[in-house]
């Protein structure tokens, strides 16, 4: 029997903006591919996240952000992250996220990995076991 | 004659289906956009007993299904309106005026999330959110800027507002009374649908049932002094974009425009005085037979039930008005030029299916707010399609093809099941809390997903055509400068008017809210006196309460 632990990922929607469509398919294919997922649901603050991270015990949070608020959303999450001891969650996202800003955000250590639209929901379960591989190593 | 012609067809299918067994197909799945499987043809047999009276009929006749005027685009084409808005209304505003210049004949509002949500600029919720998916408005003094040198009685508006509908459009009102513009001259379309937000948009303040108490406030209140306003625009378009099959679209939306039509008659109000200013708006996606299947199932769907089952007698009462709004969900950020071949083939589904007034979205839409050029390109999209294509010189073209009449029979059969399984909850708002069409919409989504996943769908530049490319498109970039800008100009607007007044009106309204008068006229006096968009939704937030969603994946 696989005694391991399950990866545990909360897919989370900041903004005021309700497209989860995005983050209900990878929440859903996140699931089916073996992990733990919770869903936040609409229109979370950062406070909310992070605190629903930490209660949660998750190993990773999954920012959906399509409003265009991204560059404040990663690192006001990483701050509250740090400012909770908790900045060994790791942190990635998705959404309509331009190529120089996907560079800084990756550059500055806001974020792990961020996917944009009509990348396979594969590449994002490859990616998660290969970054918990190389963390519990 | 009859019966040997029908023996001759039989007989030259069994022929041709001889035929083609003995060929072979591509390793193809023959299924439209919504996984609906496609015959490799369609005869007289699919259509067989089908009456053209009964079911067709000519154009501005019952039950519809060819179109809701006798002479539809010969007399006039649909309404070509670009949705539009961004920054702050000073900004919006020339944006209209170059869009009038350009030919447009109406105008389309989209509003910023803070406006959405019903905050104001400078509220922490709106934080990095002011101005960037559309205009903020926060006062009387917003919207007079964003309709400045406009006149408001030789234009129709459209709004994209739900849950703060009311205040927009007293704000609309208002304006117009500020322009010397009375408000029965005024033409134009709230979105003002709190149903679909709850099942896909998500953008509700309020619980549903005060929710719909504003709505039938807002029909009683346009009866009376706003008649020729389109009080509602019953939208399927977002239920399609959170990832719905067109035959979701088709019965959830009509689903929904059946509950308005309930809340109206439970709150007194004559079927006749109000659905003749129910209109519909609905998407226009890649599977060209399948859309205009849809929107020629849906004209005769609600002709039927609002003739049968709600005994309308007013003809305009059974007319399924709609606009059209191409698919943004079919547009891919990878190669993004294609977006405007996807775009017109949409665009021209949406006029074969006799759309009222159209939206084309601009290539560069998946990425962020289109610029100028593509929303030119977008437009020229229509006008080609009006002036050269030559596919409005004859009223629903498609009518008798055996495979578009047996697609549109399919589509009504299709959501007539689907309306039993939402009576089975007792109706809408129990289905809605069950999570009933959250949990469709969301299988739909995941099943398109999987299919693109397998291949056994091929999107032209995501998982097969690639290139190599790095993302060249001219976008439009929001100011960061502007939020600040719009927190001053709210601020002062605070500081300038008179603040007894304001929570003199504010405190009526909210008097007003806890009983059963109609809150236009309360929520008009509280604009004119300069009370902002969020402070009113406070208010009736105090008394109605928050909506809370369970999420579901």
């Amino acid at each position: 029997m696989n005694t391991e632990r399950k990866i545990r990922v909360l897919v989370a929607k900041p903004g005021l903006d309700g497209h989860d469509r995005g983050a209900k398919v990878v929440a859903r294919a996140l699931r089916d591919a073996g992990m733990e997922v919770v869903y936040t649901g609409l229109h979370q603050t950062p406070e909310q996240i992070v605190e629903a991270a930490i209660q949660e015990d998750v190993d990773m949070i999954g920012l959906s952000v399509l409003s265009g608020a991204h560059m404040t959303i990663f690192p006001r999450i990483c701050e509250l992250l740090k400012e909770n001891n908790a900045e060994d969650i790791i942190v990635m996202g998705g959404g309509i996220i331009s190529d120089d800003d996907i560079k800084e955000l990756i550059d500055g250590g806001y974020a792990g990995a961020l996917f944009t639209p009509g990348i396979r929901t594969g590449e994002i379960i490859k990616w998660i076991r290969s970054t918990m591989t190389e963390k519990l190593s | 004659m009859c019966t040997n012609d029908k023996d001759k067809i039989c007989q030259g299918k069994e022929e041709w289906e001889e035929c083609v067994s003995k060929m072979q197909d591509r390793p193809h799945k023959f299924m439209t956009v919504s996984s609906v499987p496609i015959k490799p043809l369609y005869t007289p047999e699919d259509i067989q007993g089908q009456s053209y009276m009964t079911e067709l009929n000519y154009p501005g006749s019952y039950p519809y299904t060819r179109g809701v005027q006798a002479n539809m685009y010969r007399g006039r084409l649909w309404t070509m309106r670009q949705f539009a808005g961004f920054a702050s209304a000073v900004e919006s505003n020339e944006r209209y005026k170059y869009l009038l210049s350009q030919g447009q004949t109406g105008l389309s509002v989209a509003f910023d999330m803070p406006t959405i949500m019903g905050y104001d600029s400078d509220h922490p919720r709106a934080f990095g959110e002011v101005g960037r998916v559309g205009v903020a408005i926060d006062s009387l003094d917003d919207m007079e800027t964003l309709f400045s040198g406009i006149p408001l009685d030789k234009i129709t508006t459209s709004m994209t507002i739900n849950a703060p509908a009311a205040i927009l459009w007293s704000l609309y009102i208002a304006t117009a009374e500020k322009q010397g513009v009375a408000s029965h001259k005024l033409g134009g379309t709230i979105q003002n649908d709190i149903l679909k937000e709850y099942i896909a948009q998500k953008s509700w303040i309020f619980p549903p049932e005060p929710s719909l108490r504003l709505i039938t406030d807002i029909f009683a209140f346009a009866c009376q002094h706003v008649p020729k306003w389109n009080t509602v625009s019953i939208s399927g378009y977002h239920i399609r974009e959170a990832g719905s099959t067109a035959v979701q679209e088709l019965a959830f939306t009509l689903a929904n425009g059946f509950a308005y039509v309930e809340a109206g008659m439970a709150a007194g109000l004559d079927v006749d005085a109000f659905a003749p200013r129910l209109s519909f708006f609905f998407n226009a996606h890649i599977d060209f037979f399948e859309e205009i299947a849809k929107y020629r199932a849906a004209r005769r769907i609600w002709a039927r039930r609002m003739k049968e089952k709600y005994g309308a007698k007013d003809e305009r009462s059974l007319l399924l008005r709609f606009h059209t709004q191409t698919a943004g969900c079919s547009l891919t950020a990878q190669q993004a030029e294609n977006n405007i071949v996807r775009t017109a083939y949409e665009a021209m589904a949406a006029v074969l299916g006799g759309t009222q007034s159209l939206h084309t979205n601009s290539m560069d839409e998946v990425l962020a707010l289109p610029s100028e050029k593509s929303v030119r390109i977008a437009l020229r999209t229509q006008q080609i399609i009006a002036e050269e294509t030559g596919v409005v010189n004859t009223i629903d073209p498609l009518a008798g093809s055996y495979f578009v009449e047996a697609l549109t029979n399919y589509m009504e059969e299709e959501a007539e099941k689907y309306f039993l399984r939402i009576g089975s909850f007792g109706g809408v708002l129990p289905a809605i809390a069950a999570g009933f069409f959250q949990q469709e919409i969301a299988d739909a989504a995941y099943r398109y997903l999987q299919e693109i996943e397998r291949n056994e769908r091929i999107i032209v530049g995501v998982n097969d055509y690639i290139i190599e490319e790095h993302q060249q498109v001219d976008l439009l970039k929001i100011d960061p400068q502007i939020e600040l800008e719009q927190h001053k100009r709210v601020q002062n607007v605070r500081a300038k008017r008179d603040n007894i007044v304001c929570a003199n009106r504010l405190e009526a309204l909210r008097k007003a809210a806890g009983t059963s008068d109609n809150l236009i006229p309360y929520i008009l006096d509280a604009v004119r006196a300069y009370s902002t968009e969020g402070e009113i939704i406070q208010v009736l937030r105090e008394v109605f309460g928050e909506y809370k969603e369970k999420p579901i994946f």
